[in-house]
């Protein structure tokens, strides 16, 4: 196979701004479906082991049913099916604003709640069970304990798997491409149909993930042992 | 406001061209997830072996491969292989060639993960066991390894057989006719999205969803 590489495809003409729109796209639909993703973990995760069992029948519901159904077909459903029942004000006004981009940031982020939901509920089941009861003796009412006991010693638990789920949001916010928000994936597509140099715009789209994820990675390493709490984290260094 | 006739007037194209692939497209959510799983584990598998080896020159690139494909979206994997395989093969493969390849490619790097934990939760005194038995390292690994770190797996590699189902609704992407490209086509000419994705969301929902019950129930038996 010979193939001749011209690398400066990616700086010539437009190309270096797009990758860089696409990555400042890709950080702020993540950033954002994060938050939501947290807050909709955190809640969901205490609520599925509150001893109140309807409670834990809503939060179980939700995180089953939304994290096992594909990411791409929420994308759909919250972009081309959810608008159009929507009065229309609000609808004129989503679309003046960038529909794709909510429709997506709330598809990831509900997806990822349900699925960072599971993580921080196995952090909260990891902690005995005595220092719930201890809370409650204390005199603190059951929604005291979990707001200041139990969820953050959980945190402090699961930064390591909240850290790799994270890295997924980031990499599934490439799934938006398919509802056109121009994120990375989709400005390294639109280089490679502009240039028709497809080795380049992938190589460099590639490299930026590459780059993003080792780098969240080196620091939540640091975060781990910063937050580790001594003697409950199985594999801490 | 809910109108199910949708559903009703498109249900063998969506399931059975869709779901099972059997119709005018080559397609189908199941004949693309079920060679993907298998053969995406049983790369996991070879690269699970290599991670661990004591040669740099096999455990090296194999661990490479791992964080090479852990680091970068699916998305762009199948966008990887859709453009390198033609100029390299010089010939155009379908989509369904493209879809296979890249799943198997990409999911061998989690299945190798599975596989590598799983080996290592077997204690070491089995293999100095086998070994003063007087087995080869390969027939250790065949016959006293693998069978017990399969065991330990289970729940972790059915957690990644679910994932791989899901993921498969990104070979829509390259036009492969898939569940969700099946319920795209219907849409373009019905225009009644909300029907058609939520019913899509309920079928793949039943499909994962029955795969984990089955899958715990496996386990209580297993352990």
């Amino acid at each position: 196979m010979r193939y001749e590489f011209r690398w400066e495809v990616l700086w010539s003409g437009q190309s270096g701004a797009w990758l860089l729109q696409g990555l400042l796209t890709t950080l702020a639909i993540s950033s954002l479906a994060w938050l939501l993703a947290a807050g909709l973990g955190i809640l969901s995760g205490a609520l599925r082991t509150v001893p109140w069992k309807p409670l834990r029948a809503v939060a179980t519901f939700y995180v089953e049913f939304f994290r096992n159904v594909p990411l791409l077909v929420w994308m759909f459903f919250w972009y081309f099916g959810v608008p159009p029942l929507l009065p229309q004000v609000a609808r004129e006004w989503l679309f003046d604003h960038g529909a794709e981009f909510w429709a997506g940031m709330f598809a990831l982020g509900v997806y990822h709640g349900a699925r960072m939901s599971e993580v921080i509920r196995s952090g909260i089941q990891s902690i005995p069970k005595t220092q719930f009861e201890a809370a409650v003796a204390m005199g603190l009412t059951t929604f005291q304990a979990y707001r200041l006991v139990i969820v953050p010693i959980a945190l402090r638990l699961i930064v390591p798997p909240a850290t790799s789920e994270s890295l997924n949001l980031l990499k599934n916010s490439s799934v938006a491409l398919t509802i056109s928000v121009a994120e990375l994936t989709f400005q390294t597509r639109q280089i490679e149909t502009y240039t028709a140099r497809a080795i380049e715009a992938l190589t460099a789209g590639t490299v930026v993930y590459l780059a993003l994820c080792v780098g969240i990675a080196t620091i939540m390493a640091r975060v781990e042992r910063r937050f580790a709490i001594p003697g409950l984290i199985a594999r801490g260094g | 406001m809910l109108d199910l006739s949708v559903i009703v007037n498109n249900f063998t194209f969506l399931v059975v061209q869709g779901l099972l692939g059997l119709g005018g497209f080559t397609g189908g959510t199941l004949r693309l997830a079920i060679p993907a799983i298998a053969l995406g584990f049983v790369l996991g598998i070879f690269i699970g072996i290599a991670r661990l080896a004591r040669a740099w020159w096999i455990s090296l690139p194999a661990t490479l491969y791992v964080e090479f494909f852990r680091g970068v979206p699916l998305v762009m994997v199948i966008f990887w292989i859709w453009f390198i395989i033609p100029q390299l093969l010089r010939l155009p493969i379908p989509e369904y060639g493209v879809a296979l390849t890249a799943f198997v490619v990409f999911e061998a790097a989690y299945f190798g993960e599975i596989v590598r934990a799983g080996i290592q939760s077997v204690p070491r005194g089995q293999v100095e066991a086998a070994t003063a038995l007087g087995l080869t390292a390969v027939q250790s690994m065949r016959f006293v390894v693998l069978p017990q770190a399969v065991r330990n797996m289970v729940p972790s590699l059915v957690t990644q057989m679910i994932v791989l189902f899901k993921d498969t609704s990104l070979a829509s992407i390259i036009g492969y006719v898939d569940l969700t490209k099946a319920a795209q086509i219907v849409n373009n000419r019905e225009i009644r999205p909300f029907e058609l994705y939520l019913f899509i969301a309920v079928v793949y929902f039943a499909f994962t969803y029955s795969m984990s019950r089955i899958a715990s129930r496996f386990e209580r038996r297993l352990a």
